[in-house]
């Protein structure tokens, strides 16, 4: 039997919304190759809501299971409700993660943060608001 | 589905010989070999004829050969055994920093007792250097061990080399090698390695699991791991493991009597897998190409991380390992790797496959495809490989609660 649950097998093997995305309004890229996982998140916004999401990642089979559930998880969601998104959030999804991989669903969270983070400060830089 | 074994420095398969000759000792000659009547006799004959066969493996008298629970207890043995047996003031371990945590860690809890563990290094092959060896050891010198091949990237050592310079120097310093991966894949010889104790496993050539043996040459005097009974010499009390120790003697036998047969194909299929690999782009081998043993290729693929590669690959029916392990704030990546000056990030990036005397071609075209698939999965998913096909920088991403400089 695997470390891990069928679910987060399942999102290992067939993970959703991977890849990357062309012009994306926010980017959010946490961890560090030196300790084996780096995660990117990439969003695209309209009327406030996350209207499209891919992720990129670098890590183990939790790793990639994470950022693929937080994308599943974020998609439609308004940025507010994206910002509330937290690593119990994923793992609770994902049926659990074994302890030592639990740092992976954090990083998971801080990526889509980081990318809500991108398009804010972004759009604040530009002055543009978000299309009503 | 058929399924590519490729993780044989882990565990091999039992061999059925092995097995066959094992059975009756459970439920026919099941008795202690120390009792005298005749169903004793017949384990003790059992156990002093595999003595006789792990001996001639390894070219020692059978009454060398102690028997133990693996490939732990013999190193545990051989380290703690001279520890405790050496002069007064003679207190000092030399090991290498690439041998397996069963010395690494009994170094450290010697040390927790007063010894001194110096480290040799290796260099970019992987190998240590009887130069160093010889400007460390002193007449403090306890013990000196160097494994004969290493269990992650297959070097083999110059166990010979580093012997001949210890003697010379330090003439009450043991000299032991951990040679439980390469028993069985290259020729193991006590008298021409020159060792005073070496470290056998059963499993990993072909044998049952919980039974290995230390060679303790003759006139050897170790302080026992196992108080009781004075079994295996008053070494290692305890009753005889029978059935293990028949079946770690027949493996014995037959890893002897094929060898040069089975390092011959089991260095072709070597090559096809690493010259099957090599080509990948952003790929290297780790360790050095011609002193390592028959049956292990270590590859390693940048932009991947080693953990998403073993269990995509095992969904493709291979089974492999990788050169990293998770721990609770990172992923490790192996020490091994590291001491070759393979950076930390490049490293879990690595993949471990070795053969046994049973891999077959079909494995191995087996393995190289799925590697091949898996690794292109894998980087079309990875940023790390997105900045490498870019030539950006790699390190210097922050977040995650990782601190690093
Ligand atoms: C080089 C080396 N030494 C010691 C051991 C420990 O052997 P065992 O698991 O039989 O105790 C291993 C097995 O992984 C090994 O590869």
């Amino acid at each position: 039997m695997s470390m891990y649950s069928d679910k987060v097998m399942e999102h290992f093997r067939n993970p959703k919304n991977m890849g990357v995305m062309d012009s994306p309004d926010g980017v959010g890229e946490v961890g560090n190759p030196v300790c084996g996982d780096v995660m990117a998140v990439y969003i695209k916004v309209k009327d406030g809501r996350i209207s499209d999401i891919k992720f990129q990642t670098f890590g183990c089979v939790a790793a990639v299971a994470t950022s693929s559930m937080i994308t599943e998880l974020a998609k439609g969601k308004t940025l507010e409700e994206a910002a509330k998104l937290d690593n119990k959030s994923v793992s609770t999804e994902l049926g659990g993660l074994p302890p030592i991989k639990e740092h992976c669903s954090n990083l998971a969270a801080e990526a889509l943060h980081a990318a809500v983070k991108d398009y804010l400060a972004k759009r604040a830089q530009t002055g543009t608001r978000p299309a009503h | 589905m058929a399924y590519a074994y490729l993780d044989n420095s882990a565990t091999t398969m039992t061999d059925p010989e092995a097995v066959k000759a094992m059975l009756p000792y459970f439920t026919e000659s099941y008795g202690n070999p120390s009792s005298l009547h005749s169903f004793g006799t017949e384990a003790r004959e059992a156990v002093e004829k595999a003595r006789a066969q792990v001996a001639r493996l390894v070219g020692a008298k059978p009454g060398e050969i102690v028997f133990t629970s693996g490939g732990t207890e013999s190193d545990n043995l051989a380290l703690r055994g001279a520890a405790g047996a050496g002069k007064p003031g003679a207190n000092r371990i030399v090991t290498s920093n690439v041998e397996h945590p069963a010395v690494l860690e009994t170094c450290k809890s010697l040390e927790a007792r007063g010894a001194r563990t110096d480290y040799l290094r290796i260099d970019r092959d992987g190998f240590v250097s009887p130069v160093d060896a010889a400007r460390i050891v002193s007449e403090r010198t306890a013990i000196v061990s160097v494994m004969l091949a290493n269990n992650e990237i297959g070097t083999i050592q110059p166990v010979q080399e580093v012997a001949v310079e210890c003697r010379a120097r330090a003439r009450n310093a043991l000299v032991h090698t951990d040679a439980v991966q390469a028993a069985g894949k290259i020729p193991v010889d006590v008298e021409r390695l020159g060792v005073d104790l070496l470290s056998l496993a059963s499993h990993k050539f072909h044998g049952p699991k919980g039974v290995g043996a230390l060679f303790v040459r003759e006139g050897v005097r170790l302080s026992p791991a196992m108080t009781g009974g004075g079994h295996e010499k008053g070494l290692r009390s305890g009753t005889e493991n029978v059935p293990g120790i028949v079946g770690m003697g027949k493996a014995a036998e037959i890893a002897r009597e094929n060898l040069g047969e089975d390092a011959a194909r089991m260095t072709r299929l070597r090559d096809r897998l690493i010259d099957g690999l090599l080509p990948v782009e952003e790929t290297f081998l780790n360790g050095s190409r011609e002193k390592r043993l028959p049956n292990n290729a270590n590859l390693r693929f940048l932009g991947i991380e080693g953990e998403s590669l073993v269990l995509l690959l095992d969904g493709e029916g291979v089974a492999a390992s990788t050169g990293s392990a998770c721990s609770s704030k990172k992923l490790q990546a192996s020490h091994v790797l590291l001491a070759l000056g393979i950076p930390e990030w490049q490293a879990h990036g690595s993949l471990r496959l070795t053969l046994s005397r049973f891999t077959t071609d079909e494995e191995v075209s087996r393995a190289v495809d799925a590697t091949k698939g898996a690794v292109s999965r894998l980087r079309a998913m990875s940023p790390v490989w997105k900045k490498i096909k870019a030539g950006e920088p790699v390190i210097g991403v922050k977040g995650g609660g990782h601190e690093h400089v």
